[in-house]
């Protein structure tokens, strides 16, 4: 059995940055593991741990210096990973969701995966989109938000959070596309052991001739025109001072509401 | 292309969403601007009541899909697909829940239309203009693709239709392939349980990612002791497996109205505070000055919560 877990890199923003030109400045920003797909590749792991015969692979969409992150996830366990850049791609400024579908089922009619997982969303631009548009893509069912899996010979018993604290039981025909909801499992860190074997695991960097696209098919239907701040709508009232005096102060304003009244 | 736009209704467990009565008010916003019609799809469920239900103020047509009970995202994709083909709409409304986000997608992939998620703004004209936010709504973003396209709408960003329509109600015969549906809904559960209800407190004491390690989290017991409490929390803190799940405030856990919420380590997403943001009193605890939490709080404390939060226990003689 294989499994593939799309994975990547998201942009972390500092608390106080700036805007250059529809983007983060450099200096503001740092690079890490998706929190989401960090949950992906642990399920993986742990899929591969229960039984005889997985091999889990990782593919990302992301520049060379991706590698560190992708090391990250074969230090976990992940057996051998790819990694999918070109000029075209980089030269996109808002990689939409089609374009991240056609690169991955590219990836997915190479590797004939029997399970796909990838994180619910990616915390960066937040589309919660690509894991069903790359099932619908490339024909496998799906299911999105997934915070329970159980593999039953060829379908999974599911589990999915829905809103206000309930779950959907569902039974999915495999091959299967899963977004997988953070809580499904506790991500293990790094061994040493772990990150020394990561060392030797293959990372295999191909580009759009490599999987049999062109330039056409990244080409984003979405352009990003403008990024900016939000204007604080807040009429919060700030509780200045040391420590002592903002408890102070925060002690007068909730016992004038009854809180903490015998 | 037609002017028209197509939004689509939402429903659990015999009950329209919430976010049924959003795409309605998005949608008729957007028909305004291209001087279309509005028409709502209701797939699945007693789609006659749903449809009589959701026929608010704004809606020209209500297609209804009488097939299945639940929510079924193969039957979904099929049945839009084929109602689009139909109403060949500019614009393709949907809402961006747990299910929206499980058919949106692959709907969009299948119509090769443009697919913009989690919209907090749109504007319609010669294309689509589209606002999102991105790194944990730090920044707010302006997207503009071609017409037709697609998007998911966020919660509670726009009004719920209300008013009584008289949208003209057409049965829609859509061609479902059996074969073609691979996932069967087998049931639901409830989360949680445990003695606690969160929703039950006047005041909760509700914790983030800011107290860093599971053994902190004794401070803010003492906090809630101190003012007689009850102590909930945030996602990332029943992920950590630190507290159970019923303690947890938000979408995806309790919608919580009490009298006097403090949120201590808490950014303050948007999935939380669509949870928490009925509180009559919110006072915010957090060293970030830029957390969104500012933005619905009514007092903010700018401080480390390992400092305040002593203090404070000290204050009400803990």
């Amino acid at each position: 059995m294989k499994v593939l877990v799309a994975v990547k890199e998201v942009t972390t923003v500092e608390d106080t940055f700036e805007i250059e030109d529809r983007r983060i400045g450099e200096q503001y920003v740092e690079y890490e593991l998706n929190e989401w797909d960090d949950y992906a590749v642990e399920e993986a792991v742990q899929i591969k741990e229960a039984s005889e015969d997985v091999e889990v692979v990782t593919v990302t969409i992301g520049p060379e210096r991706a590698e560190e992150t992708i090391r990250m996830a074969l230090a976990k366990g992940a057996d051998r990973a790819i990694r999918v850049w070109d000029d075209a791609i980089a030269d996109q400024e808002l990689l939409d969701v089609a374009a991240k579908t056609r690169l991955l089922a590219a990836v997915v009619e190479a590797e004939s995966p029997d399970l796909v997982l990838t994180g619910v969303q990616a915390g960066d631009d937040a589309f919660g989109a690509t894991g069903v548009s790359l099932a619908e893509s490339v024909g496998f069912s799906w299911a999105a938000v997934v915070n329970g899996l159980e593999l039953d010979g060829d379908r999974a018993h599911v589990r999915r959070e829905l809103e206000g604290g309930v779950e959907e039981l569902s039974d999915v025909d495999l091959p299967a596309v899963f977004s997988i909801q953070t809580g499904i499992n506790e991500p293990r860190y790094a061994s040493l052991r772990g990150i020394r074997q990561a060392q030797s695991k293959e990372i295999e960097a191909t580009d759009l001739t490599g999987l049999g696209l062109d330039a056409g098919d990244v080409t984003s239907a979405l352009s990003l025109v403008e990024m900016y701040e939000p204007e604080s709508q807040s009429d919060t009232q700030l509780i200045e001072g040391g420590a002592d005096e903002q408890a102070a102060a925060l002690a007068s304003v909730l016992r004038e509401r009854g809180v903490g009244a015998e | 292309m037609s002017e028209d736009v197509l939004a689509v209704a939402e429903h659990r467990r015999g009950s329209l969403r919430d976010a049924s009565f959003e795409v309605v008010s998005a949608g008729r916003e957007v028909a305004d601007a291209t001087g279309g019609r509005l028409h709502l799809a209701v797939v699945g469920g007693d789609v006659d009541a749903f449809a009589e239900d959701v026929d608010r103020d704004g809606v020209d047509v209500i297609h209804t899909v009488d097939h299945g009970e639940e929510f079924n995202h193969d039957v979904y994709v099929q049945a839009l697909a084929a109602l689009h083909a139909e109403v060949d709409p500019a614009l393709l409304v949907m809402p961006n829940t747990v299910n929206g986000l499980d058919y949106a997608p692959a709907l969009a992939g299948r119509l090769d239309l443009p697919l913009v998620t989690d919209c907090v703004e749109l504007e319609a004209g010669e294309g689509l203009s589209a606002t999102r936010e991105m790194y944990g709504s730090k920044v707010r973003t302006t997207v503009e693709t071609q017409l037709p396209a697609a998007v998911t709408i966020r919660g509670a960003e726009w009004p719920p239709a209300e008013g009584v329509g008289d949208a003209e109600v057409q049965p829609f015969d859509a061609p479902i392939d059996e074969d073609a549906v691979r996932s069967t809904v087998t049931g639901f559960e409830e989360v949680g349980g445990g003695d606690v209800d969160i929703t039950d407190a006047d005041v909760l004491v509700s914790i983030g990612r800011g107290i860093e390690e599971e053994e902190n989290l004794e401070l803010i017991f003492d906090l809630a002791e101190a003012l007689e409490a009850t102590v909930s929390s945030s996602r990332p803190i029943v992920d950590a497996g630190w507290l159970e799940k019923n303690r947890q405030v938000g979408q995806s856990g309790k919608t919580v109205t009490p009298d006097v919420y403090l949120a201590i380590g808490i950014s303050g997403a948007v999935q939380h505070v669509a949870g928490m943001k009925g509180a009559d009193t919110i006072v915010a605890i957090n060293t970030d000055p830029n957390a969104p939490i500012f933005d619905i709080a009514d007092y903010g404390v700018v401080g480390d919560l390992f400092d305040v939060v002593p203090a404070l226990i000290e204050e009400f003689g803990g």
